[in-house]
């Protein structure tokens, strides 16, 4: 591997999308906590989930800041390592990233002000509607951002025109672009994924007060919800993953051979449960399961998979790399079921509270969603080259000719020393907030509910 | 109705719009360190605490428009920068990070720590803007590719960096005069001076700039002349044709900016804090649009062959995204502005800090 301008950007832009990728589903899953919890707060008005919002609302704060100051870089860096991708594809492109800055982060860091600091500010249906805000503004971002990210992997509504002294692919048609073959399933799939990462931080912190015995009432309650949303959504998981393995199926046949390891087209093809494949040899060994490959794609045991052998060499995407990350995001997913189901049953059971060794487990589950959420991407990302635009455009093609491997070098670096720095802070943030633990609001006056005077007296006592 | 123009006004509109707004946080960071204590500080903080993130989606919804309307400009201008603009994404990380991190800690030397990125990285930013917009108004070694050709120590001359300073001093000022509407008492006294100071050097700095670019780029006027000087680059029909109403319209920017820059001095001097923070809102406006009708039709001028500037026609998209993405932006504006009006009345007044403050 020779460290030029194309490998560099790559490795850039991985480490930078990967690194904002960690915080966006966190509060993505943890917004659609606190509708939840704030909701049983304004509904049973019971101190206890005035106590557990306010708390998750801190550990949200602190991640949707990483998680702004991240997404800034993203959003230029098409322009700064991808110009000629930023050319053939702006048309196309630019126009969802646009919508996005609009209709999401307008919503979202408005609502955010009153969900963060408006408790003394504003009524508390306003406050849970700002809540509720926030979070469809946290949804329609992961909408508009993903719709752009599916339509390189399954290009349409559009046509290659003359422009200046290159091409470049413009819309055909705005709406055929938004829900482009790959994108309605994407952004479910996707958003499940964020479900499922932010009730695993919740179940982690509330597991963790339970094995120290510590805000029992708290942990319990939060606990619960927290469990109910990551069954629901781990079990959805798997449908939606499902689907989106039949779009990759029709649109990236490449993609797919690469996943399952497939080289030669054949009926009955299997599914490997775990393996290995070296497409020098063009072998794949594993536990496999014969037909289960047609069956789950087109649900007949003899249908015909198509293989690598259709798609010229240089065509192919790293087929190992993609086979291991692939096959580990669905690991996680089928282990996500597991847990989360036997641990419902143990709540029917009255029995949940008491393993210690599953709380434990819970404990430092929260990396879990977090790894098969990168993975999903990184699949989906390295299985599509190389090309940045399937089919279109290559990803060596789109790279910027005005920039020097010196410069991404420098960059590299600099993120490289300040993201770190940044996750353990934030780290080290989490822990001191977590080991402060929630705080007790009933020396306070109800939140919202006060009045004026009650409201000057704790300004004074500050 | 001409969609290329539009979205030049467009983009425009979301630039003045962050200038405006998240020129005076970066003016209150800038500042941050000038405070004395830690009850100041937070205040300082807080004062911007509910609205940066806000302020600052107005860059970001540029950055998308400027990518969906002129893709051609935003892969040369950001590629073409390179490291400058890493530097700048670099530093509003740090602006933003040390507003969350800076109070989660009562430590002496955590609260430091953060001040200094803070303050810091909005003094880069600021700095950052300026030599941006310098090097806009100087023009780059652009070729028939697109493409920059220059090299980034060819983004530093004196008359970019001037433009740095410029900016900053400008923010400085801007958030100064915010900071009246924020703060009480003494501190308020303390952000007055600040206010006047800023002024000051605002003003000197303007007429230095003013002059430079005069001297250095007479074709900036351009679209000043009643069509007396001709631009460079591409002739287009529509714009030969309006050449007067484009000098009025240039014209009465002028006026607003002698006005404006006028009132802040003389409501800074009778305390009327509205009126020096809407005079000085609009400097900023009238200074962007200056530099917008300077540069007009142009983007980016080369300094290789004028052939090869990029104007808003020939750097567009297609005039298909361009009118579906108008009626788009048009949509979504009134939700936009209801928003940010939303978090300034909710948070209106004199900045007090709460339990949830940072
Ligand atoms: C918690 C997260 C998570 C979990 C448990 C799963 N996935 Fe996933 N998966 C994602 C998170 C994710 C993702 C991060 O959302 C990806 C990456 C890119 C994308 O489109 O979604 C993804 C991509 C992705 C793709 C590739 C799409 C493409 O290449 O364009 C397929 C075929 C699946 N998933 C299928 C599954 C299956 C069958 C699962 C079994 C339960 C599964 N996923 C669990
Ligand atoms: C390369 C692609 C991406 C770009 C250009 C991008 C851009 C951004 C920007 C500019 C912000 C800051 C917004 C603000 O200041 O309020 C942000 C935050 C956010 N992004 Fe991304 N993003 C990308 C990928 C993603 C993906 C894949 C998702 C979700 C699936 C996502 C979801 C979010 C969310 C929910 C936020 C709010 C902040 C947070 O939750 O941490 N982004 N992004
Ligand atoms: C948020 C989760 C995402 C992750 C973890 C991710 C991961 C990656 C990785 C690992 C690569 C490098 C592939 C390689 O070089 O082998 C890549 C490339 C790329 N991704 Fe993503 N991606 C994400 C989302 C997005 C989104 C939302 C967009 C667009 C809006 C996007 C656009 C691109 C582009 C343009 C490249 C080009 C570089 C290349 O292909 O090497 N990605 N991504």
């Amino acid at each position: 591997m020779s460290f030029d301008v194309e490998t560099l950007s790559r490795i850039q832009f991985a480490f930078t999308i990967m690194f904002h990728y960690i915080f966006p589903p966190f509060s993505i899953g943890m917004g659609l906590l606190l509708v939840i919890y704030e909701t049983l707060y304004i509904k049973t008005r019971k101190k206890v989930y005035e106590n557990i919002t306010r708390f998750w609302i801190k550990i949200f704060a602190a991640n949707f800041s990483v998680g702004v100051a991240s997404g800034i870089v993203m959003e230029f860096e098409f322009g700064t390592n991808w110009s000629n991708y930023s050319r053939f594809v702006g048309d196309i492109f630019g126009s969802p990233l646009a919508a996005e800055g609009i209709f999401a982060f307008f919503l979202e860091s408005g609502f955010l002000a009153i969900l963060l600091f408006g408790w003394n500010r504003v009524k508390p249906g306003v406050h849970l509607f700002s809540t509720i805000m926030v979070f469809v503004g946290s949804m329609m971002s992961a909408f508009w951002i993903v719709v752009a990210n599916s339509w390189q992997h399954t290009p349409v509504a559009y046509e290659i025109v003359q422009h200046g002294e290159g091409v470049r692919a413009v819309i055909t048609d705005f709406w055929a672009m938004v829900f482009n073959p790959s994108a309605p399933i994407r952004v479910t799939h996707t958003l499940i994924g964020a479900f499922i990462q932010g009730s695993f931080l919740i179940l982690s912190v509330s597991a963790y007060y339970l094995l120290k015995n510590k805000y029992v009432e708290f942990a319990k309650k939060s606990f619960t919800i927290a469990l109910v949303v990551a069954a629901i959504a781990s079990v959805s998981q798997l449908v939606a993953g499902h689907e989106h393995g039949k779009v990759v199926a029709e649109h990236q046949p490449a993609k797919l051979a690469a996943y399952e390891g497939i080289y030669k087209t054949t009926k009955s093809a299997p599914l490997t449960i775990i393996g290995w494949t070296d497409p020098e040899t063009q072998k794949t060994i594993g536990i496999e399961i014969p037909g289960l490959l047609s069956y789950v794609i087109y649900g007949d045991w003899n249908a015909e998979v198509k293989g690598l052998e259709e798609i010229p060499k240089e065509d192919w995407p790293p087929v190992n790399a993609v086979f291991q990350s692939y096959h580990a995001m669905v690991a996680l997913g089928f282990l996500f079921i597991g847990v989360t189901l036997f641990s419902v049953f143990l709540y029917f059971r009255k029995n949940l509270f008491n393993q210690k060794w599953l709380l434990r487990f819970y404990m430092f589950a929260v990396i879990l969603p977090v790894l098969a959420n990168q993975l999903g991407w990184v699949s989906a990302e390295r299985g599509r080259q190389p090309w940045i635009v399937q089919g279109l455009l290559r990803t060596s093609e789109g790279v910027s000719p005005s920039i020097t491997a010196t410069e991404v070098m420098i960059s590299l670096s600099m993120f490289f020393v300040v993201y770190i720095l940044l996750f353990f802070v934030w780290l080290y943030v989490l822990d001191r907030e977590i080991k402060h633990g929630p705080e007790d609001y009933t020396h306070h006056p109800e939140a919202g509910y006060e009045s004026k005077e009650g409201r000057m007296k704790i300004i004074e006592k500050l | 109705m001409d969609f290329h123009i539009v979205w030049y006004i467009i983009v425009g509109v979301l630039l003045t719009g962050y200038a405006i707004l998240d020129g005076f946080d970066l003016g209150v960071g800038a500042l941050h360190l000038f405070s004395k204590g830690d009850h100041n500080r937070r205040i300082l903080l807080n004062s911007i605490g509910p609205v940066w993130d806000g302020n600052e989606v107005w860059l970001i919804t540029a950055g998308g428009a400027l990518f969906a309307a002129f893709p051609d400009v935003y892969a040369t201008a950001f590629s073409g920068f390179y490291l400058p603009f890493m530097l700048l994404l670099i530093a509003l990380i740090f602006r933003a990070v040390s507003i969350e991190f800076r109070s989660k800690e009562p430590s002496k030397r955590w609260r430091k720590t953060w001040d200094i990125g803070f303050s810091a990285g909005s003094i880069l930013s600021a700095l950052l803007f300026g030599v941006a917009i310098g090097n806009v108004v100087m023009g780059f070694e652009i070729g028939s590719d697109k493409e920059y050709q220059g090299t980034f120590i060819d983004l530093l001359t004196p008359y970019t960096v001037l433009a740095g300073v410029f900016a900053l001093a400008m923010f400085v000022m801007h958030g100064a005069i915010y900071l009246n509407l924020k703060t009480e008492g003494e501190l308020q006294e303390q952000t007055h001076k600040w206010a006047f100071r800023g002024y000051y050097i605002f003003v000197v700095l303007f007429l230095t700039i003013t002059a430079s670019t005069l001297y250095l780029k007479p074709e900036m006027v351009a679209n000043f002349s009643f069509g007396k000087v001709s631009l460079t680059g591409s002739r287009h029909a529509f714009i030969e044709n309006h050449q007067t109403a484009i000098s009025v319209v240039a014209w009465f920017i002028v006026l607003l900016n002698i006005l404006s820059i006028a009132n802040i001095h003389r409501s800074l001097f009778k305390k009327k804090h509205w009126n020096a923070f809407i005079s000085s809102s609009l400097t900023i406006a009238a200074l962007i649009g200056l530099f917008a009708l300077g540069i007009f039709p142009n983007m980016m001028v080369s300094n290789v062959d004028p052939n090869f500037n990029l104007d808003i026609y020939n750097s567009s998209s297609s005039l298909y995204t361009l009118r579906t993405m108008f009626f788009v932006a048009i949509f979504g504006m009134p939700f936009v502005l209801a928003y940010t009006f939303l978090i300034y009345w909710t948070y209106r007044g004199k900045t007090v800090l709460s339990d949830s403050s940072y």
